[in-house]
């Protein structure tokens, strides 16, 4: 298809990007990975009870 | 599709789906806005701020529609209206992310943390979370276009030069403390313009807390 051959500096450029993407899903991997911490489930907890409690617009 | 979908305008939809789809969300919520703020404590606030809207706002989620794309649309706004109230406040700060004791784990992940992810916080917001929502979140640019409120190609011309930028950082790491001098054009620009805004003044910022 494209008729431009690779030159070895696109291919470069392409393995640096592939290296950043890497890198990048790492950082995020890495954080996603981590156990959650309980303040969230907390958190969410209250916001139900104080629904419950306060607005209750069960139909 | 069945025709489970019940009235989408209910007012309010009592299932806990959702919850359970929100909390299992909640681990790329932080490591989006880990991305975005560079900084664990930053990050988690935000992350929680989310939750809370997401929670509030659960009536205006059109079931069958991309959760994730919304939660991460509701974390963004909050990133920028919290950065508009405190605007000299924590630009990516990465290097206090660094600085955190996280304990055991965290903390060797931070010390491999990449010359990559370091550089990361010499792109302007746009680029830096085009490139995460597609280079690391795995969103489609149409995804991501959504969830930056901009144009397709808009993303992909951010990404692309968010990745040109990062390249050109880490080939040449003088540009970092030399930025007047002109690395490629637009790349250059960018992070002048960036650091223009992080340094107003060239005020110290970083130590604005403890000011005795």
């Amino acid at each position: 298809m494209s008729d431009e051959k690779p030159t070895e500096k696109a291919r470069a450029v392409r393995a640096r990007q592939r290296a950043i993407g890497r890198e990048l899903r790492r950082m995020y991997d890495d954080v996603a990975q981590e156990a959650v911490p309980d303040d969230f489930m907390d958190l969410l907890r209250q916001i139900d009870e104080a629904e419950e409690k306060g607005g209750k617009k069960v139909s | 599709m069945p025709n489970s979908a019940p009235s989408m305008h209910s007012p309010k939809p009592e299932n806990p789906d959702f919850k359970s789809e929100l909390l299992g969300l909640v681990p790329f919520l932080r490591a989006f806005a880990r991305s975005l703020t560079g900084n664990q404590e930053a990050a988690d606030d935000l992350a929680q701020e989310t939750l809370v809207k997401a929670w509030q706002s659960r009536s205006s989620f059109i079931p069958g529609t991309n959760l994730k794309a919304w939660l991460f649309t509701i974390l963004r706004n909050q990133f920028y209206s919290d950065r508009r109230r405190a605007w000299r406040q924590a630009p990516w700060d990465q290097d206090a992310a660094e600085r955190i004791p996280g304990g055991g784990e965290d903390q060797v992940a931070s010390a491999e943390l990449s010359d990559t992810v370091r550089a990361l916080k010499h792109l302007s917001d746009e680029q830096r979370e085009a490139l995460i929502l597609v280079g690391a979140g795995g969103f489609s640019y149409e995804d991501a276009a959504a969830i930056c409120k901009c144009a397709v190609g808009t993303v992909k011309s951010r990404v692309a030069r968010a990745r040109k930028t990062l390249i050109e950082i880490l080939d040449g790491s003088d540009t970092l403390g030399d930025a007047t001098r002109p690395a490629g054009g637009e790349a250059a620009r960018e992070i002048m313009a960036q650091l223009d805004q992080l340094s107003p003044g060239r005020s110290e910022q970083v130590g604005k807390k403890r000011d005795k």
